[in-house]
Order: structure tokens, then C-alpha cells, then sequence
């Protein structure tokens, strides 16, 4: 039986969408807002999906644990109380948050293999969220 | 083809123990979830049915019809319940959010007439919730 498990975790951070080979006005024209050069922040919502048959022993895809860890040490513990800016990863990189679930999809595939990875969703307010399968389809 | 999903909520106990495992091996596996008294979530089921609307009466399933079976097969079963002592299928298989949602399926789906099961979702806590589609 293969079933989905999807955790949602939190973290804080501040960003500016900026990018460096554009003018000052084409910037501002494309980011408005968001091209602020003191940066803002948000508390961004991160669910992560994973999948699996279900172990007949535990009764779980995985174990909730593992996966709360390497959240933990790779995402929260990289991106929670940044500037995203000033992160080496985002050198020449807009901080979007399409750019972010890019990035958090690829290390959580690098980090975590107890279940397949299947997306991340990540809402940036309660109006805007960003999802990434892998380049996938979603369901 | 069209998608519908109906929310309902659960109140219930649980505990998460391999008989087969040893004492220290469910401790180290389960933690705090292996107190053999129990402990309780409000749970929210999200069921999604899918289908053809009917000319007729612009439905896709009868609501009402949709509502009776669930509150039959399962909140009468689950709400307010032990699902380790007193829902049949959890005296042999854990009651994890896993094997409820597998368990909310098996019992929806041979009563489901009109529209078809797609999804059934269930949320243990706001945070954490698992989705089955009925994949073997």
C-alpha cells in the first residue's frame, strides 16, 4: 500500500529580489515592492511530501523523526533567521521563492532517503505558495 | 471529469505498539507515541470523489448521500473511539495516520455508487497529514 506523507514546518527569513545585470529602474519595475534595498522577511511555510509503501512492522512510509532532522539541520537550520541574500547559494541567484523550493527540493533529495521524495510546497504568505515535484507533474 | 472534497473531523485515541517487536525495540521506534494508555488527536478527514456532473442535477455525487456514508463507515466508527481496542481492523495493524487513511478507503470505497474515490486525506494535526489513492 503505498501511501503520501506530507509534514509542514516554519522558518523566518529575509530576502531582496534584486538582480544585478538589470538597471536600477528595470529592477524596480520587475520587483516593485520587493526590490527594497533593506530587504523584508516572511514566515515561510515549507510542506515537504514524501512517499512509500507502508512497512507492515511500524505501520509508517517512514520514520517521521529522520525526516524532522535533516529538515531541521538542512533547511531550517541554513535558511531560518538568514538574509537568503547573503547566502553563498544565492550568489547570482534571485532569492524567489521558486528559486528556494528549487534549491530545498534538491538538498532534501541529496539528504533524505528513507522515502521517495515527491515535492516541496512553499508558501511564502498565505497567498502566494511555490511547489516543485522534480520537475514532475503534480498530482 | 470534476473533483469534490468533502471535510469532516474526529476526535480519537491511539498508541503505536508491534506486538512482535520487544518492549525497548517499540520504546526506541514509537517514543512517546507507545504509552499503552493512549493519547488523542483531532483529526480532519478531506475525501475527494471524482466524476461526471449529472445533467440532470448538476451534481457530481448527492452531498447528502456522501455525508450518510461517511458519517456511517467512519466518524460513527473513529470519533470518540480507542482505535487500538475498538475499531476491528487496529487490533492487528497500528492505528498510524498511514493505516487510517488505508483504512478510511477500504471502508469508503465498495459504497461510493455514483462518484469514484480519488483521495482520502487525513490530517493527525494541522502540521501533518498523509494522503492515500488507493495504490496497492
Amino acid at each position: 500500500m503505498k501511501a503520501y506523507l506530507t509534514r509542514r514546518y516554519w522558518f523566518s527569513a529575509s530576502h531582496r529580489l534584486h538582480n544585478d545585470e538589470l538597471s536600477e529602474e528595470e529592477n524596480r519595475s520587475i520587483y516593485g515592492k520587493c526590490n527594497n534595498p533593506h530587504g523584508h522577511g516572511h514566515n515561510y511555510a515549507l510542506e515537504v511530501t514524501v512517499s512509500g509503501h507502508v512497512n507492515p512492522s511500524t505501520g509508517m512510509v517512514c520514520d517521521l523523526t529522520e525526516l524532522d532532522s535533516v529538515v531541521e539541520r538542512e533547511i531550517i537550520g541554513c535558511y531560518g533567521h538568514e538574509h537568503l541574500n547573503a547566502l553563498p547559494q544565492f550568489e547570482g541567484v534571485v532569492p524567489t521563492s521558486e528559486n528556494l523550493a528549487l534549491q530545498i527540493f534538491d538538498i532534501l533529495k541529496r539528504k533524505f532517503h528513507a522515502a521517495h521524495l515527491e515535492r516541496v510546497k512553499l508558501d511564502e504568505t498565505s497567498q502566494n505558495s511555490f511547489q516543485f515535484a522534480g520537475g514532475r507533474e503534480l498530482r | 471529469m470534476i473533483y469534490l472534497t468533502r471535510k469532516c473531523e474526529f476526535s480519537a485515541s491511539h498508541y503505536y505498539h508491534n506486538p512482535e517487536l520487544s518492549a525497548e525495540e517499540n520504546r526506541r521506534l514509537f517514543g512517546k507515541c507507545n504509552n499503552p494508555n493512549g493519547h488523542g488527536h483531532n483529526y480532519t478527514l478531506e475525501v475527494t470523489v471524482k466524476g461526471d456532473i449529472d445533467p440532470k442535477s448538476g451534481f457530481v455525487v448527492d452531498l447528502k448521500d456522501l455525508k450518510e456514508i461517511l458519517n456511517r463507515e467512519v466518524i460513527d466508527a473513529f470519533d470518540h473511539r480507542f482505535l487500538n481496542r475498538e475499531v476491528p481492523e487496529f487490533a492487528a495493524q497500528i492505528p498510524t495516520t498511514e493505516n487510517l487513511a488505508i483504512s478510511i478507503w477500504q471502508r469508503l470505497e465498495p459504497k461510493l455508487q455514483v462518484a469514484r474515490l480519488h483521495r482520502v486525506r487525513v490530517y493527525e494535526t494541522v502540521d501533518l497529514f498523509v494522503d492515500y489513492y488507493g495504490e496497492r
